[in-house]
This record gives structure tokens, C-alpha cells and sequence, in this order.
């Protein structure tokens, strides 16, 4: 009968942090990078020329329809071959714009198609210039309306970034692989890794929630409650079979 | 191909290509068996198995596949077999899409207006003559677009089982790339016909949701 034995792990459990830091860094760097390109993106698909419009096509289909891994390997061992030269985790983060800022720029897109016309229309009757009318009129409502989507693929991307550690970085799961190969205590690791990226989700999971009561005056005025008693409320459907509309 | 990549490297990929295919049918077929019951079972009237499967879902989600792949690899070999590979990657790529599409359905259940069931049951039928004759019909085809939109994603995701060794269509790239010392090309291809396997489902995922808003509109 195997003998569980977790005493190696938690004598690792600071290695183990180091690694979930390295994690969230790189992730957060991504994110707020892909985030970023996901936006120009968009805003080149709906309101740039027809050739821009295109390229971006392109670039969107083609990340969203292949692999993370597979783009990773491209950034880290076949761009050296025409002579770009990056760090493991110069490529990881490469990857991870590139990867995040096509599935950013489908989901922001979607909420720049949701802006009614006449706002638009509402803007340039205030004389706004096309540039103002995109940063006052159109890009606030857009992206609150995706935030919910655009935050999930932000946690997929953290999760993602697991696979880091396909070409050494010494991120979360690195440093799960380091240990393993130290302490052949593998599925304790991999399983306490488990639990931490979990944690990590949640924590994540609420930043975004505080950062759209942050950002969105509309939250706001939903009060606390939003915030405070939607869970509480969800939580109550649950036990009631979702029939206390 | 030594040296070179060529016709025969490309034939090599799209017999690794197979793996892929068939990894995806298996973990499609098996993920969906499973995530049904986690649909059912989250909607469930009991509050102990929607709570439960809540937990299921938001742990699933909250973990990397790679760590689940890992999880399944090493927590199989604690029965003391050697674990083949593609066992691993089945049971770990079946957990995985158990817990997205049990989420996909389980909102599509939901989108059901209140009043259907109302209705139903006011008709005296069975809360699974509810569910086989007036919700699941209905939820089939709102949950008809994102559950092609996963296929996707766990074709990509299949991706993975690369890690443990399993020569699937990325790992053979890899191995291919090494041998011939021209990643480029070799990863360029495996990107190509993932591409190839891929976009024809997400075009037909984005038809199905136009055209479930024309019916909705009309």
C-alpha cells in the first residue's frame, strides 16, 4: 500500500511560493500587455483600414486556432533559427501577449459591436473627433459589458502559464517539476500544486471583482451590495433550487 | 528525414495527428458522459449536489490541465501499474472537459425561462419527464455553439499530453524538430494542421450562434 508522505512538500513550501510569485508576475505582465494589444486590436478590426483589418483577422484566427504550447515552442526554439534570441521567460511572455491579445481582441470586439449606433452618432453631434468618441463613447460601456468574459480568459491565461515550465522557467509548475525530480514525491507535489493554483484563481477571481467595483461607475451605484450580497444571493438560489426569483 | 524536413516529416506528423484526433474523440465522448451528470447534478433540486458539483467545477477550472495531467499520471501509478500514457491523458483530458461542459450545460439548463417548468409541472409531469420532454430539448440547442466552441479548445488542450511523452501530434514536432535542427518549419507545420483541424469547428460554432439569434429574433 503507498504510504502518503507530504513532509518533503511543506519543507519546500517556500520554494513553492517563489514559484506561485513568479507566476502571478509574469502572468500579471501578460495580462495587462495582452490586454493592451487586445484593445488595439479590436479597435483596428471594427474602425481601421481594410488592409489593417485583414492582418488582424489573421492574427486572431491563427492564435485562436492553434495551441498555447505549440505558439511557445515557435517564440522559444524556432525564432532563434531567424535570429531572435529571447530568455525563457522573455518567450513565455511573448507567447502569452501574443496569445492573450488575440482572444482579448475577439471578446473586446464583441463589446464594441454591442454599442448602439446612436451613440456614436450622439458623439460626433457633439463634435467629438473619431479618436475621442472611440476612448469616451465607445470603449468604456464595451468593456464593461465583456468584463466578465475578458477576466475569465484572463485566469485561463494564468492557468496557461503553466506550461512555462516546458521550457524552464521557474514558474508554479517549474518548480512542482524541480522537486518532483528532487523528492520523487510526485503526486503530493503536483497535488499541493493543484490546491495553490486554485488558491491562486480565487484570489484572482476577487482582485477582478474589486477592480470592476474600481472602475465602473455603474457597480458602484449597485452599492456594496453588489459585491457583498451577490454571492450571498447566488448562494441562497443554490438552496433553493434557483426558484426564489 | 535526417537533415531535412520534408515530405516524410510531414507524413510523420499527420500520423501523430491521429493521436490527437482520436485523444479528442475519447476525452469529447467520455468528458461529456460525465459532464452531463455534473449538469444534471448541479441543477439538481438537492442543495448537497449542487453544492458539490459547484466545488467540482470551480476546482477543476481553478487548476491547470498540465496539473491535472500530472495529478492523473502519478496518481494512477499510486495503485502500483505502469501507467500508459494515454491513459493518463484520457482520464485527466476527461475530468477536464466533465467540469467545462458540465459549466456549459449547466448554463444553458439555466437559461430556461422559470415558466417552462412551472408549466410542466403544473401538467403533472415527473421532474425527469420536465427535463427529457420541455428543458433539455431547449437547453440542447442554446448549449450547441459554446459546446462546439470547447471542442476547440480540447483539441488544442490535447496539446498537453506532449508533457508526458505521449506522441501525439506536438510531440512528434518536437521530436521532429530535434532531429532535423529546423524547428521552424516543424512547428510551423503542427501549427498548420492544428489550424486545419480547428478553424472549420470555429466557423462552425460562430454559424451556429448567428444562426440561433435569427431564430430568436423572428
Amino acid at each position: 500500500m503507498y504510504q502518503f508522505n507530504f513532509t518533503p512538500v511543506f519543507h519546500n513550501l517556500p520554494k513553492l511560493f517563489t514559484g506561485a510569485l513568479l507566476t502571478l508576475a509574469i502572468s500579471s505582465l501578460a495580462i495587462l500587455l495582452g490586454f493592451a494589444v487586445g484593445v488595439v486590436c479590436a479597435l483596428l478590426r471594427t474602425n481601421g483600414p481594410k488592409p489593417l483589418r485583414a492582418l488582424v483577422s489573421i492574427y486572431v484566427e491563427a492564435v485562436r486556432n492553434t495551441p498555447f504550447l505549440v505558439q511557445l515552442f515557435i517564440v522559444y526554439f524556432a525564432l532563434p533559427t531567424v535570429g531572435i534570441r529571447l530568455t525563457a521567460v522573455e518567450a513565455g511572455i511573448v507567447a502569452m501577449v501574443a496569445n492573450l491579445g488575440a482572444y482579448a481582441a475577439e471578446i473586446v470586439r464583441a463589446g464594441i459591436d454591442a454599442v448602439h449606433r446612436l451613440q456614436i452618432e450622439a458623439g460626433a453631434a457633439l463634435g467629438m473627433s473619431r479618436l475621442q468618441i472611440l476612448r469616451h463613447v465607445v470603449l468604456p460601456p464595451a468593456i464593461e459589458a465583456v468584463y466578465p468574459s475578458l477576466t475569465s480568459q484572463f485566469i485561463l491565461m494564468m492557468l496557461a502559464s503553466s506550461l512555462l515550465s516546458a521550457i524552464s522557467v521557474g514558474e508554479l509548475t517549474g518548480v512542482a517539476q524541480l522537486l518532483d525530480s528532487l523528492t520523487f514525491r510526485s503526486f503530493e507535489i503536483y497535488f499541493v500544486v493543484g490546491v495553490l493554483y486554485v488558491l491562486i484563481t480565487l484570489v484572482m477571481k476577487a482582485a477582478f471583482q474589486a477592480i470592476g467595483f474600481a472602475s465602473f461607475k455603474r457597480w458602484r451605484r449597485l452599492g456594496g451590495a453588489n459585491l457583498v450580497f451577490a454571492p450571498l444571493q447566488r448562494f441562497r438560489r443554490l438552496l433553493t433550487n434557483g426558484r426564489s426569483a | 528525414m535526417f537533415g531535412q524536413f520534408g515530405w516524410h516529416a510531414l507524413t510523420l506528423l499527420l500520423i501523430a495527428a491521429r493521436w490527437t484526433v482520436l485523444l479528442s474523440a475519447l476525452a469529447f465522448a467520455l468528458g461529456g458522459l460525465a459532464g452531463f451528470a455534473v449538469a444534471l447534478l448541479r441543477t439538481a433540486p438537492s442543495p448537497v449536489s449542487r453544492t458539490l458539483t459547484a466545488a467540482y467545477i470551480e476546482i477543476v477550472q481553478g487548476t491547470p490541465v498540465l496539473i491535472l495531467l500530472f495529478v492523473a499520471y502519478f496518481g494512477v501509478a499510486l495503485i502500483g501499474i505502469d501507467v500508459p500514457p494515454l491513459l493518463a491523458a484520457s482520464i485527466a483530458l476527461t475530468i477536464f472537459s466533465s467540469a467545462y461542459l458540465g459549466e456549459i450545460w449547466r448554463g444553458a439548463i439555466d437559461s430556461i425561462a422559470q415558466s417552462q417548468w412551472e408549466a410542466s409541472e403544473s401538467l403533472g409531469m415527473t421532474r425527469w419527464q420536465q427535463l427529457r420532454h420541455i428543458i433539455l430539448p431547449q437547453a440542447f440547442r442554446i448549449s450547441l455553439p459554446p459546446t462546439v466552441g470547447f471542442l476547440v479548445q480540447l483539441i488544442k488542450n490535447t496539446s498537453v499530453t506532449s508533457l508526458i511523452s505521449l506522441v501525439e501530434l506536438t510531440r512528434e514536432g518536437q521530436l521532429i524538430a530535434n532531429a532535423t535542427f529546423r524547428p521552424l518549419p516543424a512547428f510551423v507545420a503542427v501549427a498548420l494542421i492544428y489550424f486545419v483541424l480547428c478553424f472549420p469547428l470555429s466557423r462552425f460554432s460562430q454559424s451556429l450562434e448567428s444562426r440561433l439569434h435569427v431564430g430568436r429574433q423572428s
